[in-house]
């Protein structure tokens, strides 16, 4: 089965009151309830405000010194939150599911395919 | 024939090369062994085996392989055609890719057009349109954007993107941006044909049958819109006994068995307009109070910048050209479109400022419109300069 990332963009989570982010904890648990009952789910993580990533980057080739950039790789209004894995037979699927994240109605979901090495695509 | 094999074999290159290998061996058999009785399901079959050939040798993808062989080795040939198209066609008109891509794409697959023919008619380097579709072909295969039509709950949407794609296609196909008018009326045939599937197959759509008898309208003019030398020719100069009679009495059935179902939408009320046009026994004639009154309707549905210069025309008619240029003053964003420019330019003659007149064809010139509306610029122009 085809797997899909739908990474999901929103404002920071140091935004918002607490009685906020409850509702929108509600939410989510019952995405991954209806997504893991039709066995759509594969995986997916939330992560730590955007303050706490670290981006890496050798601008001189492979074996050249490591950069290391406080924060993520693009100065945006919207960051990426977290993402899902989520197994599905093509695209409207993928978007069928990505469109009941929490994150498309707070935010944004961007979809991508994850590439599948063992079939050579 | 390429829809069939994009459905057999799910990969869009694969479905081109096969057929082009089935069009090599044509071309090398049919001088000598003749053309067969059925040319179309001749191609269909050996580009079929064709591409079973490609799969065999050239597969990385066991499963891959194995489903397209036992698509299509065990497909039942030609009476899908139709519905291939269709799916086709949704396919390339599917919301995860842009419009501009999806135009793309349904010229070079569905009507066949070479990338140089789309490039030219979108005014682009021939790299960037191939580069675009290539981009269109990649994201289909690789994000998996399925190859259906769609179901009821999705239609309204998607039939709005696939009438808005087949809508271009007619538009290049009877009015070529670049180039001789003549070139492309076999693709103003292809997006009626493909609507008229499509209004066969969803006959509930009103909006279907709409551009259908939009598209028929307008077609049945086509005969008299260039003259022997390729120039434009206006309206109210045109033929109207060389106008396609029973064309345009199927338009005006369509559209009055459409417009019965009180649904109104926006191709609806154009094929209204052009009925309207092509019914009238001269120029004169032409009902334009309820033109005027049609293109308000337009606006309200669908605002657009081009809306309004039509309706600027429709008033000018029905109550003289100062009325239609002070709804003229109003548009905003038309400055690129030559037609705004050679509209306004064609009232201000009218009401007797020729400078003005001038000025305004010269602006409609720098849109660098077709080459025959530049002829026909060029000519107004000098008759003002007279």
């Amino acid at each position: 089965m085809p797997r899909y990332a739908a990474l999901i963009y929103g404002a920071a989570s140091t935004d918002g009151t607490p009685e906020e982010w409850a509702q929108i904890m509600t939410e989510y648990t019952e995405f991954q309830d209806a997504a893991g009952a039709a066995g759509v789910l594969s995986g997916g993580e939330a992560l730590h405000e955007v303050t706490t990533a670290t981006t890496v980057h050798r601008p001189q080739g492979k074996d050249s010194d490591v950069v290391r950039t406080d924060g993520p790789f693009a100065e945006t209004k919207e960051v990426l939150g977290g993402f899902y894995l989520i197994d599905c037979e093509d695209l409207d699927a993928a978007l069928h599911w990505a469109s009941q994240i929490p994150g498309a109605w707070h935010g944004r979901v961007e979809v991508r395919p994850c590439i599948d090495f063992a079939a050579g695509q | 024939m390429l829809s069939t094999l994009v459905r057999l074999t799910r990969d869009w290159d694969l479905a081109e090369d096969a057929l082009q290998d089935a069009v090599l061996v044509a071309l090398e058999k049919w001088p000598s062994d003749g053309v067969p009785d059925n040319p179309v399901g001749w191609l269909t079959t050996v580009a079929r085996n064709k591409a079973l050939d490609r799969i065999r040798r050239e597969s990385t993808r066991p499963d891959r392989e194995m489903a397209a062989m036992t698509r299509i080795l065990t497909d039942e040939a030609a009476h899908h055609e139709s519905e291939d198209t269709l799916r086709l066609m949704f396919t390339c008109c599917h919301p995860a890719l842009s419009s501009e891509a999806g135009v793309a794409l349904t010229l070079r697959t569905v009507a066949g057009l070479s990338t140089v023919e789309i490039a030219r008619a979108f005014l682009v380097p021939e790299a960037t349109m191939g580069q675009r579709i290539s981009r269109a072909k990649k994201k289909i295969a690789v994000a998996r954007i399925p190859y259906r039509i769609p179901a009821d709950h999705e239609l309204p949407d998607r039939l709005a993107g696939l009438l808005a794609v087949l809508n271009v296609v007619f538009t290049v196909g009877h009015h070529a941006p670049v180039g001789e008018l003549h070139a492309r009326v076999d693709l103003a045939d292809e997006a009626i044909r493909i609507t008229r599937l499509l209004a066969n197959l969803m006959p509930d759509e009103p909006e279907v049958w709409g551009l259908l008898a939009l598209m028929i309208a307008t077609h049945a003019r086509r005969d008299t819109r260039v003259d022997d030398q390729g120039d434009v020719v206006l309206m109210a100069d045109q033929d109207r006994s060389r106008w396609h009679r029973t064309e345009i009495a199927e338009a005006v059935a369509l559209t009055y068995r459409v417009l019965r179902r009180r649904q109104p939408g926006p191709f609806q009320t154009q094929a209204a307009i052009a009925c309207l046009h092509v019914q009238a026994a001269t120029y004169d004639e032409t009902d334009w109070p309820q033109i005027t009154e049609l293109y308000r309707l337009l606006e309200h549905l669908q605002p657009s910048p081009v809306v309004t210069v039509n309706r600027a025309v429709a008033v000018s008619r029905a109550f003289g050209p100062s009325a239609g240029l002070a709804v003229l003053d109003g548009v905003e964003g038309a400055e690129r479109w030559h037609l705004y420019w050679s509209t306004r330019a064609a009232l201000l003659a009218e009401v007797g400022q020729p400078e003005a007149a001038a000025e305004g064809y010269r602006r409609a010139l720098d849109c660098q419109p077709n080459e025959s509306d530049q002829r026909f610029l060029r000519a107004r122009l000098s008759e003002l300069e007279s």
